[in-house]
């Protein structure tokens, strides 16, 4: 059941951003951006985490939880250590995640080069 | 003095031959329908070079080398070199004519390069100021992809407007005598701009300014659409050339099934190029590679070669501007009896 | 020549007449199919990680952490470009395409060096996704802090 949750939340994720794609002139690097951005309003209004509870992985892996893991983090830092922590909680929250995309883009830039 | 001019934008050369011609393809063109008329087809994009810059040169080296050779001359016996690429600063051409130690002129003009290229070279020959030149352009996919869109491993999908860059270069080697072909015509497009934005379509954005010169080329030297067995542009596409139909058609011109696209001969439906190939290394390889010899061997008479360039860069339309198009005609015919 | 107001709007109608329309049902489904299987392996992974201990909520990062790995090496053999061609959205909204979009410009400007090629080009996408992401989060918990407390 599981399982079966989180790949239609997931796809249901993806096909909102492919049809934002196709019926407007955005990029997909555009498209990222919005959907991060909804991801953490959506969070801060709190209908993020009953989805994330709802499907697991269909909600954590597409991007709108990175928006969601900053507005997160950022409120739990802020009940812990007031307004500085409003500042710092994002990414640490989400440094874990950031960390290791960009060891492993240096690295495989070093053994792997783009071919066809 | 009118002299050699005709209309408004047109030239008219009298003793104008193409000599020989060269085209070479990477291994996606070389799979389309056309891979069996490359003089030589890549299996490997990177072309055992460090960089796909330089596997565009070497595609533009062997393209010129090739076609001086099969005119039977060398190198050194060529008087000027005039090509274009689509990277920045034309690196491509620059640095073949390093290698080749030829006086040289760079062009750009996008995908009208190649037709920029020989409308020149038959201005000098006509001019009688040069008895060789040759006129060249190249393009990569893959240099294209990085310039001006995305990273080669980016995963992203390609909209069904959006060209392909074509991974091929063509070179035609011009002259006084020796030739089958002559070139008779250039008509030197105006830039026309009619607000397209979109780089995803190019097509739209080239077609009024292939209608433009086709019209000019017709009103300035009294032919019809009846006088050529083939218009062909490059490139347009599938969208563009519909849209040039229904603006010359506006125009009072019916091109009939005369009308053909460079970049849509050289892939098919099934190799997933969308709107259809592009490149300045486009309609180079397809007249040097196909249409040339189409001609040569009395299959076809005369031509009309339409090159359209999209004139823009990413920072011209990451600011917002429009893209401006310009669309260059060679009228091309095959010598009766033919003299070699 | 500029087409004038009325030209540009003319030629724009045109346009639109012949324009090819976006296999919308097309793109729709292989997005669906492709976000869908993603997430299914997000899953998996995920419940691999809660059976060595973790709880689901903690389990979140670690699983987008190794998911990044996977959409890394799967970017370095060249096959992740082939998936989101046909994939689209369901390809690059997931973390792994993140993490596509980091590695593939590295791959391609390495040849320009290892520090104003490879590693500036790095953020090229994912730049403006961290910039705006916490940007928004920033002002999103502000307003909330503000308006109902954490």
């Amino acid at each position: 059941m599981d399982f079966l949750l989180a790949f239609i939340i997931g796809g249901l994720i993806c096909v909102a951003a492919q049809i934002t794609l196709d019926a407007t002139p955005l990029t997909p690097a555009h498209v990222m951006v919005l959907f991060v951005s909804l991801g953490a309003i959506a969070s801060a209004l709190g209908l993020y985490q009953p989805l994330v509870e709802l499907a697991g992985a269909g909600a954590t892996i597409p991007l709108p939880s990175f928006g969601h893991a900053l507005v997160q983090g950022m409120l739990e830092e802020f009940k812990l250590s007031g307004w500085l922590g409003l500042i710092s909680g994002g990414l640490k929250a989400t440094s874990l995640a950031l960390t290791v995309a960009i060891i492993m883009g240096f690295l495989t830039a070093l053994v792997f080069n783009p071919r066809d | 003095m009118r002299g050699k001019r005709k209309g408004r934008q047109t030239w008219t050369f009298s003793c104008v031959e193409v000599l020989a011609g060269a085209a070479i393809a990477g291994p996606k063109e070389g799979r389309g329908p056309l891979g069996d008329r490359f003089d030589i087809v890549k299996d490997d994009e990177l072309m055992g070079m460090r960089s796909w810059e330089q596997a565009e040169m070497c595609l533009m080296e062997e393209a010129v080398r090739l076609a001086v050779l099969k005119a039977g001359l060398r190198p050194e016996q060529v008087d000027f070199m005039l090509a274009g690429d689509l990277l920045n600063q034309i690196i491509c051409c620059n640095f073949t004519a390093r290698n080749l130690s030829l006086p040289f002129l760079g062009l750009f003009a996008a995908c009208a390069t190649f037709a920029e290229a020989l409308a020149l070279g038959s201005l000098i020959i006509e001019g009688g100021f040069g008895g060789a030149v040759l006129t060249a352009s190249c393009s990569h996919n893959k240099t294209a992809e990085r310039q001006y869109r995305y990273p080669v491993e980016q995963n992203v999908q390609r909209a069904p407007t959006a060209h392909w860059t074509v991974t091929a270069s063509g070179a035609v080697l011009l002259g006084l005598t020796g030739g089958r072909v002559r070139v008779t015509h250039a008509t030197i497009g105006e830039v026309v701009d009619l607000g397209v934005k979109n780089p995803n379509d190019m097509g739209s954005a080239m077609a009024p300014a292939a209608a433009k010169t086709i019209s000019a080329h017709f009103a300035d030297t009294g032919r019809s659409p009846r006088d050529y067995d083939l218009v062909v542009t490059g490139d347009l596409g599938e969208f563009g050339t519909a849209l040039v139909r229904e603006l010359l058609f506006e125009e009072g011109i019916d091109i009939m099934d005369r009308l053909a696209d460079c970049g849509l001969m050289i892939f098919d439906e099934k190799q997933d190029a969308h709107a259809g190939g592009s490149g300045a290394g486009c309609s180079a390889s397809v007249f040097a590679g196909h249409l040339l010899r189409e001609l040569e061997a009395g299959r076809l008479n005369r031509i009309l070669l339409v090159g359209t360039g999209a004139l823009f860069s990413p920072t011209s339309y990451q600011q917002g501007e429009s893209i401006p198009c310009v669309a260059h005609a060679c009228a091309v015919e095959r010598l009766e009896g033919g003299k070699s | 020549m500029l087409g004038t107001q009325k030209e540009q709007e003319l030629y724009r109608r045109m346009v639109q007449r012949h324009a090819p329309r976006p296999k919308y049902l097309r793109n729709a489904v292989l997005a669906f199919l492709g976000g869908g299987a993603v997430s299914l392996v997000g899953q998996a992974v995920m419940t691999g990680i809660v059976s060595l201990g973790m709880t689901p909520k903690d389990a979140a990062i670690p699983t987008a952490a190794v998911m990044v790995f996977i959409g890394a090496l799967l970017t370095g053999w060249g096959i992740y470009d082939e998936f989101g061609r046909y994939a689209g959205m369901g390809a690059a909204l997931p973390i792994t395409g993140f993490a596509n979009s980091i590695v593939s410009p590295s791959l391609e400007f390495k040849r320009e060096g290892y520090v104003l090629g490879m590693s500036a080009k790095m953020f090229s996408v994912a730049g403006p996704v961290i910039v705006y992401g916490l940007v928004t989060a920033f002002f999103a918990s502000l307003v909330r802090v503000l308006l109902v407390g954490p």
